[in-house]
Order: structure tokens, then sequence, then C-alpha cells
């Protein structure tokens, strides 16, 4: 089948999708897109996290054939252009990446928390990212690094109001 | 000896950014199942359900007619080529160890092996094809109990006659290292006998397995997310009978690994067998079940500890026998891991007689290997825990016992009962700064208090001291030891005609973060930017010698071989720039990238020196125009480093559930080059210690079948798990590499598990619970804080040691804890003896 969506503001048309196909494989072996992972392929681990018309879900569950029409978002689309998001930033510089697998989703998801919640508390930050496992970082440095950016992205909004 | 030496380290401890994050963050990494090559096949496998058969059919047929299928391939399809996977570990001579197929032919082993590959257009197509084909097996007795196994019965390999595949004995009277162990604890004032259990953990690397193989070129080339790209090309060759020459192993960006991907996996050689017999592109990248299923297991130890004191607790001996189940097949390094823990059972301490005995026994479930610590996560957890134990009986607290028996820092070098030689270490400084930031005495107040409002929410704190042998290895040891290869390590410093630097590194990262550190110690040594330095690695056409990484090896080993590499270029740059600025080399002198000559202001920089060097118009009479240089770095010693853990732990008295409240650590591992990378390995470390202490186990049914096959079963912690840790540093830097760096790719993971479980036994210590088996789920606390209140006796009293297959004891006390009704733990509460010597000894003494 034939499959027409956006991803990261492109519109994509995407032939010969089968109909088990799950989001995760499309964008990874049809569009070019591998920056969402396939760790576990059973919605635990959060590696393939990406946004389904604004909501964070993981693209294993979610078959090719649901993204018809509606708007993707992954982590290739959160940069702009060599300008890494804030949140990508606060990664590097928390030094909250070490093999670096499951940091896409993580990066996804953290963008959802802050978006929801701007300034959260460990324990919310700790209890949002409950569905995106790492097994290298110990976790310790993505909450310093999710406490990094919303500082960053709460003084920047706050510098642009003024 | 080069004057850089001297030269402040304007790099070296700096907090550098990481070079690997940048694509890392941004989705543009070079992962293996990234990979399409035009006109690639893809593989699927077909697993025995099975844990212990013969196989009587395959029926290939229906899968062969389904969908895009090309071949299907069976285990005798590809006897000749697919060799027997190798263990380069022989530990005894007589070791025994069954052939091991990457396809079964014959017999299955245990319930994941693989009976038939398929090959297929798409991978879709290929794990349809897999239901289609049709086994017959005829059910063989299926070995799972490891301890019944090394008592004989039911054969895992019958062919063998037996389930032991070696015996592997230390004693410190033999070796010289100490004295006769039997008659300390004949004359033991206080007697101690414990068993542990370490559980079958899982390493769980996010990254699935996957690899490509291209064999259309002259070179067949594999792309494997492997640990060890060196190590796995030269097995392939010898596995598979392909000269080394036609071979190229890629690792590129590998996700995690944790001794996990130190592996030659059925998957890849099956992978290259098909692809070259084939003649095309092939893939296989496996699921996360199959990875559970089948990827090596870890850990899987019984532990039985005699430890003999003087009532002051001074420890006067330690006996060790040990159980280590290596599941149905011996892997790479599978009889070395409990090996490798021989030298740690005496820890950070002086005891004067020790005696170590393993046994590796058979059983039919997936092969263990290394995982993340090998050896010396098993005996820290057993002599911190035993340690405890010990404070128990002697009436004082568990910082006391240890401090009694540890080695002083004036006591440096220091050569131990297990024959090594320890070359620095402050425990004392490590241990005062922990339980000045974790607020030991406070915290042991507030125990008190708890205790006597009897609040139903107890408060324990656990101790955790640890210190393990990093750096593997000097070749001489490995080769005392009857490893096949060597621990060196090698580099490759190339000076560009631009000025820029090229390293090449025979380590394999996998989230270690060697771009950044190996820039770090290059810009340093030569005196240029670090952003000029590229570090390539993990192809063993670009770094085509090394020994890759594990063992805490990459920065002691691999690094120094970059400090090696580097030095030898500046040498080499010597006469050149004492040529072009036509002065005595002896008057030179390098300093911040730059030759000067002494004296007077004329200096050339290394960099222009690389151009000079490059257009080789004006070189010295007989000096070749390279200032590349190599060199190989085999290490003197290992490192040890060392560090104090302090956990505490909050037990609902009436739930069972432990909780972290605070964990604080010191760790000690020498010079740090970048201490957000050390932190980092640290934390991650810290976690899947407490995971095997709180959550992880591999748990086979009656027949042989893994049930904790996914992410649901198999508790690997997410951040919502895990507490806010204080992690600091103390450095006595190591004196057997000039560095001065230890490793600690490994420390949290040793240090943390024995940390907390010590603090859920002390805890409960009060209510005459003196062990909690592992992971101390609140199911098994629960139990044992019920059948402690209830008073019940229940069969594991009277199970012990005569059960575990070991040899038995003088059991004279048994007061553990009961198991509580619960079929499925039967270990819980274990009762173990402690007593005071005559008793003990009884008849004997």
């Amino acid at each position: 089948m034939r499959i027409t969506t956006t991803v990261n503001n492109e519109r994509h048309e995407v032939d010969d999708v089968w109909e088990g196909e799950s989001l995760l494989y499309m964008l990874r072996e049809r569009m070019g897109l591998p920056g969402s992972k396939n760790a576990c392929e059973q919605g635990e681990c959060g590696s393939c996290t990406v946004y389904l018309d604004g909501v964070a879900a993981c693209a294993c569950l979610i078959a090719a054939g649901q993204a018809e029409g509606r708007d993707i978002v992954t982590v290739e689309g959160l940069a702009e252009g060599d300008d890494l998001h804030p949140v990508q930033q606060a990664f590097l510089d928390a030094g909250a990446v070490q093999c670096g697998f499951c940091t896409p989703g993580l990066i996804v998801a953290t963008h959802d928390l802050l978006a929801r919640d701007p300034r959260p508390e460990d324990s919310q930050i700790r209890e949002s990212l409950a569905g995106n496992l790492c097994r290298c970082t110990g976790y310790e440095k993505i909450i310093d690094a999710v406490k990094l950016a919303a500082g960053r992205m709460a003084s920047t909004s706050a510098g642009g109001g003024a | 000896m080069t004057v850089t030496e001297d030269r402040p380290a304007a790099e070296i401890g700096q907090a550098r950014r990481r070079k690997e994050d940048q694509r890392l963050i941004t989705g543009r990494t070079k992962w293996t199942d990234n990979l399409t090559l035009p006109g690639m096949l893809h593989l699927a496998m077909v697993r025995s359900p099975v844990a212990h058969g013969t196989i009587t059919s395959i029926d290939v047929e229906e899968a062969k007619a389904s969908p895009g299928v090309i071949a299907v391939i069976t285990g005798r399809d590809i006897a000749d080529e697919q060799g027997s996977l190798p263990c380069a570990w022989p530990i005894t001579e007589d070791q025994l160890a069954p052939p091991h197929p990457s396809i079964a032919v014959d017999t299955v082993n245990f319930a994941g092996e693989i009976v038939a590959c398929i090959v297929a257009r798409t991978a879709a197509q290929a794990k349809d094809a897999v239901e289609l084909v049709d086994v017959e097996y005829d059910d063989l007795p299926v070995v799972l109990d490891m301890a019944a196994a090394a008592e004989g019965g039911d054969l895992t390999h019958p062919d063998l006659g037996t389930n032991v595949s070696a015996t592997w004995v230390f004693d410190s009277a033999e070796a010289g290292t100490g004295t006769n162990v039997e008659d300390a604890i004949q004359a033991g004032e206080i007697i101690i006998e414990r068993t542990y259990r370490q559980q079958r953990l899982i390493p769980a690397f996010m990254e699935p397995r996957s690899i490509v193989v291209d064999p259309t070129g002259e070179q067949t080339t594999m792309w494997s997310a492997t640990q060890i790209p060196h190590i796995l090309k030269l097995m392939l060759a010898l596995t598979c009978g392909i000269s080394e020459s036609k071979l190229r192993v890629i690792a590129p960006d590998v996700g995690g690994g944790f001794g996990g991907k130190l592996q030659v996996t059925p998957e890849e050689v099956i992978t290259l067998v098909v692809s070259r017999r084939l003649g095309r592109p092939c893939k296989y990248t496996e699921t996360r079940s199959e990875s559970i299923l089948a990827a090596h297991h870890g850990r899987d130890q019984i532990q039985h500890l005699t430890l003999s004191a003087n009532r002051d607790g001074t420890v006067t001996g330690l006996k060790v026998e040990l159980l280590a189940d290596m599941g149905a097949y011996l892997g790479l390094v599978t009889p070395g891991v409990p090996i490798l823990g021989a030298f740690m059972y005496n820890s950070i301490y002086k005891f004067p007689a020790y005696r170590f005995v393993c046994k590796n026994i058979f059983t039919n479930k997936a092969w263990t290997d290394a995982y993340r610590g090998a050896g010396r996560p098993e005996a820290t957890f057993a002599i911190e825990r035993i340690m405890d134990e010990l404070a128990a009986e002697v009436g004082v607290d568990p910082m006391e016992i240890r401090e009694r028996n540890w080695i002083k820092p004036e006591e440096f070098p220091f050569s131990t009962v297990a024959g090594m030689e320890y070359d620095t270490g402050n425990y004392e400084a490590a241990t005062d700064k922990a339980k000045q930031l974790f607020g030991y005495d406070e915290l042991r107040a507030e125990q008190q208090r708890r205790r006597e409002s009897g609040d139903p929410v107890q408060l324990g704190i656990g101790v955790s001291t640890f210190t393990e042998m990093c750096g593997l290895a000097p070749s001489r040891v490995l080769g005392a030891l009857s490893y096949a290869a060597g621990g060196w390590e090698h580099a490759t410093v190339r000076m560009l005609p631009s000025g820029k630097v090229e390293v090449l590194t025979g380590t394999s990262p996998h989230g270690q973060g060697h771009e950044t550190a190996w820039s770090q110690i290059v810009a340093d040594r030569l005196g240029v930017p670090f952003d000029d330095v590229e570090v390539l690695h993990g192809d063993t056409q670009i770094a085509a010698r090394g020994l890759d990484s594990y063992g805490s090896r990459s920065l002691v080993v691999g690094g120094m071989a970059v400090v090696a590499a580097a030095d030898k270029v500046i040498e080499k740059a010597k006469p050149i720039a004492a040529h072009l600025l036509e002065a005595d080399v002896d008057d030179l002198e390098f300093e911040a990238g730059k030759f000067g000559v002494r004296g007077t202001d004329a200096s050339i920089g290394i960099g222009e020196l690389a151009f000079a060097v490059f257009s080789a118009h004006n070189m010295p009479e007989g000096v070749e125009p390279s200032l590349d240089a190599e060199a190989t770095y085999d290490p003197v010693n290992f490192s040890f480093p060392h560090g104090t853990h302090l956990c505490a732990v909050e037990v609902d008295t009436e739930t069972g559930e432990a909780k972290i409240r605070d964990y604080t650590c010191v760790d000690d591992v020498g010079k740090v080059i970048n201490p957000l990378i050390v932190e980092g390995q640290v934390h991650g470390g810290l976690v899947q210690g407490i995971a095997q202490a709180l959550f992880e186990e591999a748990l086979y049914d009656d027949s042989g079948t893994l049930v904790t096959g996914s992410f649901v079963d198999y508790l690997v912690p997410s951040a919502a798990d895990m507490p806010h840790f204080t992690t600091d540093r103390t450095e006595s830097p190591s004196t057997t590499n000039a560095l001065g760096v230890k490793g600690v790719g490994e420390a949290g993971t040793i240090a943390s598990t024995p940390a907390v479980v010590n603090a859920i036994v002390d805890a409960l210590r009060h209510l005459g619970i003196n062990d909690i088996e592992m992971p101390c789920t609140p199911h098994r606390v629960w139990s044992a804080i019920q059948s402690r209140s209830s008073g019940e006796e229940t069969p594991a009293q009277s199970q012990n040691v005569a059960d575990s297959g070991l040899p038995s004891h003088n059991v004279t006390v048994s007061e553990g804890p009961a198991d509580g009704g619960d079929g499925a733990d039967p270990n819980v509460g274990r009762a173990d003896s402690t007593s005071t010597g005559s008793e003990t000894n009884g008849g004997a003494a």
C-alpha cells in the first residue's frame, strides 16, 4: 500500500508498505531515518520514541498504516540544520550519552516531557522517563541533562518574552 | 622519556564534552543494522524450543517454498565449514569441552540453540519462514541444577561422561603466597561458613547484536556489533578455515556490550559461512527475545566460603569452594571468568591463608561468559557479605571489622595471599571521605532510633569496600593462566601534513568515549589542540593490530600504547627538528608542541615539522621522511582501583520492599583523564550492580525454557527505579603505568551489589536474618521476615551445604532465616552456620 505522511515537516509518499509493517520499520528501512532504534520491538525500552500527531509514542508498536495522513517527528527532526535542539545540547553538555543507542528515544521523550512540564522535579523526570531504558548511564547524567535543558529553555523563553 | 612528562597537563583531567556525541544525539550514527548493501539477503534463525534432545529430522521443504526464501541451511549442510566455536581459555590441561557447532547438527543442548537458518530477500520473509521449518526431537534428560550436576546423575553431554568441565585450584601454601588454610580453620577462634548464590544474569546491551557480511570483494568484510573486532577476525579465520588476510572485521558504532559482545557467536559464523556460500551480502539482526535467550549470560555461581578469624575479628584464613555454571558450552572465555575472581576474594584484606577451588559445571542452559566485572563482582560480593557476618559475630560495626583487616596505606606495595602485587591504594582515605559524604554516624543513630521505636520501616546501612584487578593484562600472566592470547595493546600515531593527528587504537569502544579520552592524551603528549586529534578504531584494516575492549583494559593498556606511540613520534621528530633548526639534538627541548633550541628563540612546531617531513625536501642524511609511529604496550602489572561504597536502604517490614535512600561512593581509579566519562562509568556500573541485588534474574522453568524472555520479565531498571548517587574520588595514581591510571569500567558494578544486600540484611539483622538471596525482591524479603517472626522451620534449613553439591562441612548451628513456603525460592534464607571455633570444629579439633 501507499502511505502519505508528514515526517519532520516534509510530506512523504511511501510505496509498497506491507500491512504488518511497523512505523519504526517504515522510518528506518524505507525513509532513511535510522535515528529511531529498534531495541526490543515490544514497546518496553522506548528507543524508538517518536511523535505521532504531537504525542510521544513507541514507533515499534504503531502500524505503518496508522501514519497515513498523520504528522510524525523523529529525533532527526529536532535539530534545525546544524543547530542542536537545547535538549540535544544538554545531553551533550551533561555527559548523558554513552553508547548512544537509547539516546534518540530519550531525547524525544525529554523533549515531550519539557513541552508538558517545563520545570519538572527529579521524581517527575524519573517517572516520565521510566519507559526509556538505558543500560549505560545509570540515568544520573540524563537527569542532569533534563534539568539543564529545562533551565536553558526557560531562560530562553523568558528572554524572548522580555 | 620526553620533556612532555614535565609539562603541565592541559587536557588530561578536563571534563571535555565527548566527540562521539554529536552523531549519537542527532541519529546520524553507523550502527550495523543501519547498513544496507546492494543485493543483500536477510537471515533468520530457527531455534530449538527443547533444552536437551537429539534431532531426529528437519523438514525444510515448506520453508523453502515460502515467498522470498532463497535457502534454508541446516547444521548438516554446513558441517564442514562451520567448525567449532572457539574457547580461548582452557584453564586446565584436562579441561573437558564438547564440540560447539554454530548450527546444531545432531543434538541440541539448550533452548534457543540454532538448528537451521533461513535466507530470504527480506527480514520479514525470513522470519515468516522460521515457523515453517519442522524439526523433530527425541528428548534427553534436562540438566538444570549445577549443584546436582556436579555430583553426577544425568549428563549435559553424555559423551564427556561427567558434567564437570574442569576443577581449578589456588592454594596459598602451595603457591608460597601464604600459609595453609586448613591449619587456620583448625585453629580459628571464630569460624563462619556461608553459601552465596550469584544468580544468572543477562548483559542486556541496548543494541541487539547485528551482523552484515559482504563476500563480493577480494576480501570478505564483516560488520558486527562486537566488542572484539580483532579477536573476532582471528577466531573466524581459525574456526572457518579462511585465510586471516582475506577477512576484514568492522565494529562500527556499537551499542553497549558489558562483556555480552565479547564473544565469537554462532550468528557471526553462520552469517559468514552462508554469505560466502551464496556469494551475496547477508544481514542478521537478532530480536530482543533472541538476544535474551541466546546471547551469552553471566554470573551463575554458588559460592561456599569458610572464614576463620581470631576473637578480635582478625581474619586468619579463607577457603572458597565454588561451583560455576558454564551452561551448555564453553564460550570464548567462559571457563576463565570464575578464575578472574580467584585473585580477588582476599580483596583489600591481609589474609594469611587462602584456598580457592572452582568446579566448572555444564548444564542445559545458555552458555555463560563475561558480564561486567567477570569474576570480580562475585568475589567481592562474597567477601563483603561474609565480612559483615564476621562483624556481627565479633559484635563490632562492619566498618570496624574492615579496618582491622585491611592493608594500610603505608603497607603498599603489598603482595597479597592470592599472589597479586598491589601497587598503590589508600582505603582509609576513600573510606573517611565516603563516611563523611554519607553521614555514616548520623545514619547509624537514625537506625538505632528506628529499631528502638519498632518502626515498621527499618533502616539498613550497607558497606562495601572493594578492590579489583583491571588492565587485562600482562601477557606473561595470561600465559601462566593458560589463556590463548596476550594482553598487550597497540596504537599508531600519524602526523598528517596539515599538522592534524590521526590515532589508530586497537581498543574497540562501545560507549566508553575513547575518541575523546585518547584525543586528550595525545593533545597533551604532542602539544596539539584537542580538536586536531582524530581517533580511529574498530576496523581491522584501519587499526590492524589490537586486542579490543573488556576487563577495564582500554585506558590502562590501550591508553598507554597511545602514549608510547606519541612518544615515538617525538623521538622520530627530534633529529629532523635539529636538522632544520641547525642545532644539536641534545640542545633541543620539546614543550607545548614545539621543538626549541635551549637558550635561543629558535623553534619549530610539530605541525610545521609534519609538513616539512611530508614535502621531504630537506631531510637529514639517512632519516626516513615520516613521523608516524606505532607502539605495542604490554602492561607490567594489573592495576587495582578501589573504593568505599555506602548504601542506606529502607526496608518496609510489612511489605518487604527495599528502597535505596542514599548511595554514596568514593572511588580511587588513579589519575582521571576525563571526569565526565569517569562519573558516567561509575553511575552506569552502580545501576548494573544494584540491579543484580534487587531486580534481575534469568530464570528457567523445569523443562529448561527461559521464562524471563523479554524486558517485561527481565527487569532492567529504569530511571524511576534508581536513586540519586553521590560520587566522589580519591586519587592514588598507579605506579605501574606512566599515566597513573587504573581503569573504571567495572568498579561500580563490582562494589555496589554487596553494598545493597549488606544494607538490606543490616536492616533486618535484629530480627535474626543474616541473608537474603539475590535478587532481594519484596517477596523474598517479606518471606524472610515472616518466617523469622513465626519461627517456623523450613526445608531450606536442612538442605544447605549437603544439597549444594559441595563438600560437606561441620555445620553445627542452623539459624538462617527460613523459606516462608515459597517453592520458587528454595534458597531464601539458606541456613548457614556461625559458631565459635571449638564448637564448630568439634571432633576435628
